[in-house]
């Protein structure tokens, strides 16, 4: 199926972002980390949509909205394949893909309960290792590896 | 200097030798007033009645006076207070802070919370930075040197955070290593990763008795129970090791037998009246190596 086939399978949107490649089993994380759950613009999900690479995926529309680049940097740890698509009048103006940031803060949970990030209101910083496609993520605290992506909740 | 001292990775192999060469002083001469008038927070939020005192009195050989305490029983902390509140209001009153504390990142977490130096004197099974130094101070002072050192690594290397910062901290020396443990607490593989990302080998073994006779240090730990989460798992390797005298026949003239301590049953105490043993200059290491770090992160040397 062509990539622009997939597109109209979601309503398209005249201004804004679409996210597109986001694998489908996160693509709440991504709507958490967004805190799209309190956007006021159109939100338009589409989930378990077929993709050559990532077999289901799940794509996000926003309208008028557009994100920094630190905004969006924030989302690699749920799509680390991700690409972020800025429409301007039904054209697609730029598509970029998202850079993994070197550290992350406040967005990921620490795996260890002894980790004084869970015990203490302490807000979470991970420096980011990218193996292959998978990214883990070293704890500033308690030194230890997180091999799962847990988002923090709002 | 860094400001405080939370983990060896900290500190860059020439602070490392800094330290280690103020230690030399300390113990040359072991009471330096340099610290007159100043005041030390030894915060101990769990107990540990051996690494207290050793702070306590590097503290006071330093001519500084001491507060704090050695359990949180009857303290605000046992009442809720957090530990942010407890370290903004402490620091407040004195020049340094030394803790121990439960919580895996405890101490990096205070250390950004005030202004005042903080020493971690163990954070849950993270860090113990001055244990690293004072196990480095006693690798120089038996050998002579901390470059090409042999190191067998003996007991538990899959919880046991001393070998693990020890390691990390040899490697600026080119050391060799071996690891002794049973199957169940070999050495973790992110380590032998680090390890060979920097080109430093290492051999493994189950037997104590085969890497005796090639090493300089011998690195005897404790299987500590509070570490495993399964009892079963704890009650099969808590005393596969013992090292006895008759067994250091043929090692090397210059080896010598390391421990953290407290040693349950893994060195016979026939060992200690050989020339090997070592694990009690080590323990006296620990209070000369303290009165450096905390003589250098205040300043004074
Ligand atoms: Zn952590």
């Amino acid at each position: 199926m062509s990539e622009k086939n997939t597109q109209l399978k979601v309503s398209a949107i005249k201004d804004g972002t679409v996210l597109d490649h986001i694998p489908a089993q996160n693509i709440f994380q991504v709507i958490d980390i967004l805190d799209l759950s309190h956007a006021k613009n159109p939100v338009t999900i589409g989930v378990n949509l077929e993709s050559k690479s990532l077999g289901r995926k799940g794509i996000i529309k926003i309208a008028d909205r557009f994100f920094a680049d630190e905004e969006l940097s924030r989302i690699a740890l749920a799509a680390p394949e991700a690409t972020v698509n800025i429409i301007r009048n039904y054209e697609v103006v730029s598509k970029k893909r998202i850079d993994l940031p070197a550290e992350v803060v406040g967005i990921a949970k620490c795996s260890n309960p002894m980790c004084v990030t869970n015990r203490q209101a302490v807000t979470t910083r991970f420096k980011t290792i990218k193996e292959g496609k998978k990214v883990k993520l070293l704890c500033h605290y308690c030194e230890k590896t997180t091999e799962e992506f847990i988002p923090l909740r709002h | 200097m860094s400001k405080s001292l939370i983990s060896i990775h900290d500190f860059s192999k020439e602070e490392i030798l800094h330290i280690l060469s103020v230690a030399r002083e300390m113990e040359a001469d072991k009471s330096q007033k340099l610290l007159d008038g100043k005041v030390v927070a030894c915060l101990f939020f769990e107990p540990s009645t051996r690494t207290r005192l050793s702070f306590e009195t590097a503290a006071n050989r330093l001519g500084a006076r001491v507060i704090g305490f050695s359990d949180v029983a009857n303290t605000s902390i046992s009442k809720g207070e957090t530990l942010k509140d407890t370290i903004k209001m402490v620091s407040n009153y004195v020049d340094i802070i030394v803790m121990r504390h439960p919580l895996e990142g405890a101490a990096r977490y205070a250390s950004e919370v005030c202004d005042i130096p903080v020493v971690n004197a163990g954070d849950g099974a993270n860090q113990h930075p001055s244990q690293t130094l004072l196990d480095l101070y006693t690798i120089l002072e038996t050998q002579g040197r901390l470059d090409n050192v042999s190191v067998n690594m003996v007991g538990d290397l899959k919880y046991g955070r001393t070998v693990h910062s020890l390691l990390q901290a040899m490697s600026h020396f080119s050391p060799r290593f071996c690891f002794t443990s049973p199957d169940e607490l070999r050495m973790p593989v992110e380590y032998k990763e680090f390890l060979d990302m920097r080109g430093i080998p290492y051999t493994e073994t189950a037997s104590l008795q085969e890497h005796l006779c090639d090493c300089d240090i011998l690195y005897m730990t404790r299987v500590q129970q509070e570490r495993f989460s399964d009892p079963m798992e704890y009650e099969k390797v808590k005393d596969v090791y013992r090292l006895e005298r008759a067994m250091l026949e043929g090692v090397r003239p210059n080896m010598k037998i390391l421990h953290p301590l407290p040693r349950v049953g893994e060195i016979a105490d026939d060992v200690d009246d050989t020339p090997y043993a070592y694990y009690y200059k080590q323990a006296e290491n620990g209070m000369y190596v303290r009165m450096a770090i905390i003589a250098c992160l205040l300043g004074y040397k």
